[in-house]
């Protein structure tokens, strides 16, 4: 028995990548599908004069069917863009441009992306306002703070589907709704949540969305953002000058080849996320109740409202890259300060109300389409072992230990 | 030694000697705070993500006979600590007060980033020995607030 348990963990491809929410491998599937585009399908997409620029075309315009078809829109809706991060600038700069004479209000919530964030922060450095909305304690927006914070000047809501950190999923149609009641667009950065759960931009009342390839096992460099064409017609000003391409909201030639890759991507998410999500969601639940057991371990965020994949958990008393550096095995990441330049433990986490020890004692494990049980099972027994062992290393466990309350201490300032 | 990916890379390079304190750390554990031998400097904050116990014991003629720490934080903050107490086992307590944060990055080739890791490690050991003098009625000495 031990020996095959040995065999088993000999097989595994050593470090075991546990940050799909970072990135993701791309699926073979969709190498294979991108592979002619890069060498005898070369051609140009806007050459509408020859065989080659057809091929191209024809490339592109099926590959916006296939994102459109993933989240229930049309293909025209679709603006193929270097990533989510270009789709949220595009779509929060582009709409306050767009519709300055309406109005100049933006909201958005502290625990979105950095991209959102910055985009924001711009189109205040241009004269707009933006609310940054608090969440609860579980990550949640508060339906009723956002209802409070709407003004006749309100032009846009910009609330993430899914969260990267912590996996939790807004209730995105009843945020749509307000932000429809009070005459503003919505918009939602679903580039963790796309190809994850199912997402349909007219069941959910979605008017601007943003996504990513690399995020579903497409290549890096290409995402994309959904324009509501009808009901209302969305228009946003394009940041890019150049060619007109994408119904001139994006210029520059089209990364075909990567373009055909998201599409593949898209299909196949398509296929298997119902299936996928069942498998990962029993994994990672396995996982999780196997590290809760550890004592003064707690999951961050909503646990019912959560991407399948996604577990975000602190383990007081250890400090997340000393944490790390015991998994090496695993390739995961922490909300600790010391795993990022700015010396700040993770913004997300803090804007949940974590005191920034738990925040700095986090590791959030991201499992994906390749993740296998045994590497589950394997990562398990790491992380169990990596906590114990700092623990014991932990003057902190210790005091807690003998029922020291930590508050009560006059910590130095560092 | 084959470390894994943390040296393969040079992103998260740490030395060999941070590896080796880090999995195998010297001089882990408590002593006797209560004991007028020992002196104890705990520095840090969990906010910051670090915190140091290092403790020492100090026999008549004021030599440091053994020395202990735990520390919350990351794994240059843990080798930091750990080679500390390896420094002031058999030192004099003059000796020890003299013991640089410098001299700890230069031995663990820390990066500028963990520098921080090793001025903690130099007020941990103040910290213990002033513990020790005030215990036994002496002045604490003044300490330079420069790294702060």
């Amino acid at each position: 028995m031990r020996i095959f348990v040995l065999f088993k963990i000999y097989c595994m491809n050593i470090p075991i990548y546990l940050d799909n929410n970072a990135t993701t491998p791309m699926d073979p599937r969709v190498l294979e599908a991108m592979l002619p585009y890069f060498t005898n399908k070369f051609g140009n997409a806007a050459s509408r004069n020859h065989h080659f620029g057809w091929v191209a075309e024809e490339g592109v315009d099926y590959a916006r069917e296939q994102v459109a078809k993933l989240i229930g829109a049309s293909e025209k809706e679709i603006i193929f863009t270097s990533g989510a991060t270009e789709s949220d600038n595009l779509a929060i700069k582009g709409v306050f441009e767009m519709y300055k004479d309406k109005g100049n209000h933006i909201i958005t919530a502290v625990t979105e992306h950095k991209a959102v964030l910055d985009a924001c922060k711009h189109v205040e450095k241009l004269g707009g306002k933006v609310t940054y909305l608090a969440v609860k304690e579980d990550g949640l927006v508060d339906l009723a703070e956002l209802e409070a914070a709407m003004t006749p000047e309100t032009i846009l809501v910009s609330i993430m589907y899914g969260n990267n950190e912590i996996g939790v999923v807004q209730p995105v149609k009843e945020i749509a709704a307000i932000a429809h009641k009070h005459g503003a667009l919505f918009m939602t950065d679903a580039t963790q949540a796309v190809g994850k759960i199912p997402v349909d931009v007219n069941a959910d009342g979605i008017d601007l969305l943003a996504l990513s390839a690399h995020k579903m096992y497409g290549p890096k460099g290409v995402g994309a953002l959904y324009v509501r064409r009808k009901g209302p017609r969305v228009k946003v000003t394009a940041q890019m000058d150049g060619g007109g391409h994408e119904r001139g909201m994006r210029s520059g030639t089209l990364n075909v080849p990567g373009i055909v890759g998201l599409g593949k991507a898209c299909e196949i998410a398509g296929q298997e996320m119902e299936s996928e999500a069942k498998r990962l969601s029993a994994l990672r639940d396995k996982l999780q109740s196997a590290l809760t057991v550890l004592e003064e371990s707690y999951v961050n965020g909503n646990v019912d409202h959560r991407l399948p994949h996604v577990a975000n958990i602190s383990f007081k008393y250890v400090e997340g890259e000393g944490l790390m550096m015991a998994m090496k095995d695993l390739a995961v990441s922490s909300g600790s300060a010391c795993t990022s330049a700015s010396l700040e433990p993770s913004y997300v986490l803090k804007s949940l109300g974590l005191s920034d020890d738990l925040a700095h004692s986090s590791i959030r494990f991201g499992l994906g389409r390749f993740t296998t049980e045994e590497e589950v099972d394997y990562a398990i027994e790491v992380t169990k072992k990596a906590v114990n062992h700092l623990r014991e290393l932990s003057p902190l466990w210790e005091m807690f230990k003998e029922g020291i309350d930590l508050n009560s201490i006059e910590w130095a300032e560092h | 030694m084959d470390n894994g990916p943390w040296t393969k890379h040079k992103k998260m390079a740490y030395s060999d000697k941070v590896i080796d304190h880090y999995t195998n750390p010297r001089n882990v554990g408590t002593l006797d705070k209560a004991s007028a031998q020992v002196g104890t400097g705990l520095v840090g904050a969990p906010e910051c993500g670090d915190v140091m116990r290092l403790q020492i014991q100090v026999d008549e003629n004021n030599i440091i006979t053994d020395a202990k720490f735990k520390t919350f934080g990351c794994g240059s903050a843990i080798a930091s600590s750990s080679l500390a107490t390896e420094w002031l086992k058999g030192k004099s307590v003059d000796d020890a007060m003299k013991i640089d944060n410098m001299d700890i990055v230069e031995e663990l080739a820390l990066p500028p980033v963990k520098i921080h890791c090793s001025v903690l490690a130099e007020d941990a050991i103040k910290a213990a020995i002033n513990d020790f003098r005030v215990k036994n009625g002496m002045e604490p000495i003044e300490l330079e607030k420069s790294h702060h």
